[in-house]
């Protein structure tokens, strides 16, 4: 760090403030995820660096983890895409209507995340197995929904539905009723109403619950193993190969595909944060 | 447009918000509803621009019964107390919100609305912010933005909630002038629900005073003020006090005692009544034979360029007070026994 800017975050730190406290719970809070984050994704990194660049590339260009990489990415896109759209009518109905049971659905929705998800992984699979109750009425339509990457998008489906209700919610249950009344006062129908009005406005909301459906999705392990058949080439997610390859007792493959993850989320993630961060500069979300 | 509202009933919940309400609003008009909270001035606005349903009643517009018609249909401009404004859109979408929603056939041109929506900016005085968004704007701003928004679709009325209530005192002084000029300027039916007196007897050119879901009187600033026809009306425009009467061989007596005043044309013969007068309307009686009302000043406050005395009228077991203006000069010091008598009042009967 050159020695003005070193001065000035000093300058900053010093600032009497009414909410103290900031040095002492920056401090813990750096301490905090060093420990429980930086640190064991550091030693990952730092053991795939055991390996030579050519080795390197080796692991990350054979057919295999490159499948592996393209399904586990494509069916949690896959997954986190469905799951916006039905999510926020889920959550959409949440909010805005009052009927019979709405605690319960409410409490429902919920359920993915204290499901452990092996649980869910095998459900899943017996019911859209083709002798399942759903898999059989799939196959009537020539529809194979289990033990292959179609099967992984319903387990991850699954598994990120909560994601996206529980970030949209908040931010619906905000919407004034003035901005829908405005709208159809200046002639604008149901349908252009909510989206011209209602769904930007919620845009923000819905690319965050996106973020974190599609980052679970990639690296779920449990509900997925169960339904995805795990077939080489076909439906074998990245995680499963990273197990697959430390049976085999090579650690340095094993870490090399998880490094290769790592690195993709975070560039996903990094790039989804940076598009939230400028519409909410633009929109005054929160301001 | 004219608008006219004829014998609207509407219930919440059974409970009735506004009760057998009929009002004739003449086209060019500029009118404001007036009333305390829960007076029902906002559900009638709502109504008219079909935010509501009548439970009973019907609505016209012009010739047109618009009763059963929706919200889009009404063609009415509205604006919302606090703006709700779209935030993801730029002023300037904003404004052109109302034209690009509508059908491709009745749609115009792109450049004819960029056209419209520059009219308009200027027209707010607002000229050069189109890209802005709006929680870049001070609040006037963005109230002049709403305003503008609903004057792009060319409303047949417009109709305004608290326009200025969630507006600090000076911008909400400059905006009433603004929107005065604005409403003479284009001529458009204007119907504007406030509780700030001082706001609807300057701008309006007649005032609806409303309370507890009726219409208690509907006239010109002078009338409502200087002609109250209830009770309730004297009481909640401008300052005025009141006080038991009964009225007796002609005379009005206040605790058995002559006032030295007697009803006027109107008010009630005989028998028990309220009268009412404004703290300006008195003059005070130096001869102590002359019939008045007596009283000992509990306190007197200077207030700019009169006194504001606070009288105690009644007796210990009945107390009443009233605030009458005293002239400068007269001895107004608390406890100092001080005689009156309306110039002007109204009796009401009880």
């Amino acid at each position: 760090m050159t020695t003005p800017a070193a001065v000035s975050v000093r300058w900053r730190l010093r600032q009497p403030s009414v909410i103290p406290g900031f040095g002492l719970t920056l401090g813990f809070s750096l301490a905090y995820l060093t420990l429980i984050i930086l640190i064991p994704l550091a030693g990952l990194v730092w053991r795939s660096a055991s390996l030579s660049g050519a080795e390197f590339l080796a692991i990350l260009t054979d057919a295999r983890t490159l499948h592996a990489l393209k399904v586990s990415f494509g069916t949690a896109f896959a997954a986190a895409l469905i799951n916006v759209v039905f999510s926020v009518v889920v959550a959409w109905v949440i909010v805005r209507y009052r009927f019979p049971g709405r605690r319960i659905v409410d409490a429902i929705v919920d359920l993915p995340f204290a499901l452990p998800t092996a649980v869910a992984g095998i459900a899943l699979a017996a019911l859209y197995a083709p002798n399942g109750w759903i898999g059989r009425l799939l196959g009537f339509v020539g529809i194979k929904a289990a033990f292959n990457p179609t099967g992984i998008v319903i387990a991850l489906v699954f598994i990120g539905l909560p994601f996206v209700v529980r970030t949209v919610q908040p931010v619906m249950e905000e919407i004034d009723r003035e901005v829908e009344e405005a709208a159809a006062t200046l002639g604008a129908n149901r349908f252009q109403t909510v989206f011209r009005v209602l769904l930007p406005g919620l845009a923000p909301a819905i690319l965050t619950g996106f973020a974190l459906a599609f980052a679970r999705g990639v690296g779920e392990y449990g509900s997925v193993i169960f339904i995805a058949g795990n077939i080489p080439y076909v439906s074998e997610i990245a995680p499963l190969l990273i197990v697959v390859r430390l049976e085999e007792f090579n650690y340095a493959a094993a870490t090399a595909i998880a490094s290769i993850m790592l690195a993709l989320a975070f560039v996903m993630l990094l790039v989804i944060n940076l598009i939230q961060a400028w519409s909410r500069r633009r929109y005054g979300h929160g301001a | 447009m004219d608008v006219s509202v004829r014998n609207i009933r509407k219930e919440f919940d059974r409970y009735p918000a506004l009760n057998d309400v009929s009002l004739d609003i003449r086209s060019g008009e500029l009118i404001a509803l007036l009333g305390p909270s829960g007076s029902g001035k906002t559900t009638l606005l709502r109504l008219i621009a079909g935010l509501e349903q009548p439970t009973l009643g019907s609505i016209f517009f012009g010739e047109e019964d618009a009763s059963h018609k929706s919200v889009q249909e009404r063609h009415v401009g509205f604006v919302f107390q606090h703006y709700a404004l779209f935030r993801h859109m730029t002023v300037a979408d904003n404004i052109a919100f109302g034209l690009t929603v509508r059908t491709r056939s009745e749609r115009p041109p792109k450049a004819e609305i960029r056209r419209r929506v520059e009219e308009l900016l200027d027209m707010v005085h607002l000229s050069g912010l189109g890209k802005r968004y709006p929680n870049q704007l001070s609040g006037g701003q963005r109230q002049r933005v709403a305003l503008a928004r609903a004057m792009a679709i060319e409303p047949r009325v417009l109709l305004l909630d608290e326009p200025f209530g969630a507006l600090d005192a000076k911008v909400r002084k400059e905006l009433r002038r603004w929107l005065r000029e604005f409403h003479d300027r284009t001529g458009h039916t204007t119907v504007f629900v406030t509780h700030d007196q001082e706001e609807a007897l300057e701008l309006a050119d007649r005032v609806v005073v409303m309370s507890q879901g009726k219409i208690e009187q509907v006239g010109s600033s002078d009338d409502v003020y200087d002609r109250p026809n209830s009770p309730f009306v004297f009481s909640f425009i401008g300052d005025s006090a009141s006080l038991p009467v009964t009225v007796e061989e002609g005379g009005i007596r206040f605790e058995g005692k002559e006032t030295g005043i007697a009803p006027g044309a109107g008010d009630i013969a005989a028998g028990e009544g309220t009268l009412f007068f404004r703290p300006q309307d008195v003059a005070l009686v130096t001869d102590p034979a002359a019939p008045a009302l007596e009283g000992r000043v509990a306190t007197s406050r200077r207030l700019a360029g009169t006194r504001i005395a606070d009288i105690d009228v009644g007796t210990p077991e009945r107390p009443h007070h009233v605030e009458i203006e005293v002239p400068l000069d007269a001895n107004a010091a608390g406890g100092a026994s001080i005689r009156f008598r309306p110039t002007r009042w109204k009796l009401f009967g009880a």
